[in-house]
């Protein structure tokens, strides 16, 4: 059940061994190893409470934000093992960013949302400043609409470019990997499509992990697919597998609308 | 897979079982078109064969409505998996059923042009023996259909072969016929096309039971050897 990780013949960029999360005494989620491949997207889905979250969340340790939340186990992080106590959080966000479900733009201009992240890791001159947010505005298939107005406060965007500007701050700092936490559940169909056409450009620079309610969006966007279900990991393949033809019932019985 | 396990929406569930159901029925109608077929060249009935041949809209328009059907799911539904393999193997089974329909309606031609001729002493029995086991391969295929029984759909797949064999031996026989009496020529180019129209259904047959080993275990068996589907599905 545990180690189901499909063979993969591509890089590895991160490797989850035996890890357990507890929200203090509640166990969330239960020995899972798998494996995320370099510069391909990895798609985590299974019904509410399942734990994808939470195993996302765990990718750049968001959960020590809150007390009586911990993890047991590794999870290699280039051969590094994040949660080392010696792990720097600092850096750590740097190299694995998130953007989450509900856009969460910082309440200043566009150009803000972006320079004020990279300000925290990188002594930019302005020049390059404005280079680097081009770039991430670029990136993120957001500067064509808001080359002209880039003072304007980010809170002024439609719901699907305020998500799209979260990404672009994502970007900015240059991380390698990109966690996604539904990030176009609160969005109409047309900005889904482009934050999933978005989520294809990107991963040929970045390794990406995108959880989501949404399991056509899984079919449409993911290269492997992991099914989660009370805090194990079921099934774990390439996405191709998992939707024509997965090899275990609970997977089956889910993605085909059986499950309950 | 468990097919008959159901989906929280029931409106779904009961699309699914539409075509399946419509598929079986299809199938009936085919598989009694062959026989009628048969029996029309054998017993040489012209009205027999015409009713065949009128027939054989029926199936074609089956097939249109079943087509229809399966891309109203695959664009409401999006099924995935088992849901997904079903309406991908109803969709190919129905074209190989409407192609088993032409060829009966082939030998219902054939029937009607050669009921005015003069009937052979064997009375076709070359024609018999493969069309005997034609019909049942048919039979048992929408049998395993039904019942998603992989290794009745392999066993009907091997059938296939014996079918190719009885035919070989209806060629010769058929072949040695015109050489001995060259008059027969024109009615026994007839009566190959028959028996080659049969042929055919054997391998639409096949075919079928393909599709059930895909729809069943995810495992895309055409153009394999039977012995090597037998050890990949069965595991001897």
């Amino acid at each position: 059940m545990t180690n189901s990780s499909p063979a993969l013949d591509v890089a590895r960029k991160i490797q989850v061994r035996d890890l357990n999360f507890f929200y203090g005494k509640y166990s969330a989620l239960k020995n899972i190893s798998l494996d995320i491949a370099t510069n391909k997207v990895t798609a985590f889905i299974g019904p509410s409470g399942c734990g994808k979250s939470t195993l996302l969340r765990t990718f750049n340790r968001m959960y020590e934000l809150y007390p009586g939340q911990r993890a047991t186990g590794e999870i290699l992080l280039d051969a590094e093992n994040i949660l080392s106590p010696r792990t720097d959080l600092f850096r750590l966000r740097a190299r694995v960013g998130m953007v989450f479900q509900k856009p969460t733009p910082f309440p200043m201009s566009i150009y803000e949302n972006i320079a004020f992240g990279v300000r925290l890791y990188e002594p930019l001159a302005r020049a390059q400043m404005d280079d680097r947010v081009e770039w991430a505005l670029q990136q993120a298939a957001l500067w064509d609409e808001v080359k002209d107005k880039l003072r304007q406060s980010g809170m002024s965007l439609s719901g699907g470019q305020q998500q799209r500007l979260c990404i672009a701050r994502a970007i900015a700092v240059k991380p390698e990997v990109v966690l996604l936490d539904e990030p176009a559940s609160a969005l109409d169909p047309i900005s889904t499509l482009k934050i999933e056409e978005l989520i294809y450009e990107l991963k040929k620079n970045y390794t990406i992990v995108i959880v989501t309610h949404n399991m056509q969006q899984a079919a449409r966007v993911s290269d492997f697919t992991a099914f989660m279900y009370l805090g194990e990991l079921v099934e774990f393949d390439r996405t191709n597998a998992i939707f024509t033809n997965p090899s275990k019932k609970q997977t089956e019985d889910y993605i085909t609308g059986r499950y309950g | 897979m468990d097919q008959m396990h159901t989906h929280i929406s029931r409106q779904f569930n009961a699309e699914l079982e539409d075509i399946r159901s419509r598929v079986l029925q299809m199938g009936g109608l085919v598989e009694h078109q062959i026989e009628q077929a048969l029996e029309a060249l054998i017993k040489g009935n012209t009205e027999q064969g015409e009713a065949v041949i009128m027939n054989d809209t029926q199936v074609n328009k089956m097939e249109v409505t079943i087509d229809e059907e399966c891309n109203q799911i695959i664009a409401r539904r999006q099924p995935a998996a088992s849901d997904l393999r079903l309406v991908v193997a109803v969709i190919k089974t129905i074209t190989d059923l409407e192609r088993i329909g032409d060829e009966a309606e082939k030998i219902a031609r054939m029937a009607v042009r050669l009921a005015g001729e003069e009937r052979p002493k064997n009375n076709y029995a070359e024609i018999q023996a493969v069309g005997q086991q034609v019909c049942h391969m048919v039979h048992d295929a929408l049998d395993a259909f039904a019942r998603l029984d992989i290794e009745a759909a392999l066993r009907v797949a091997r059938e296939d072969q014996q079918v190719d064999q009885k035919y070989d031996g209806a060629m010769r026989q058929l072949i040695t016929y015109m050489m001995e009496d060259p008059r027969t020529i024109s009615r026994m180019l007839n009566v190959i096309w028959a028996a080659r129209a049969l042929e055919r259904i054997g391998d639409h047959a096949r075919n079928i039971c393909e599709y059930i080993i895909y729809l069943v275990k995810g495992k895309d068996v055409r153009h394999t050897s039977l012995d090597q589907v037998e050890k990949e599905i069965l595991g001897r």
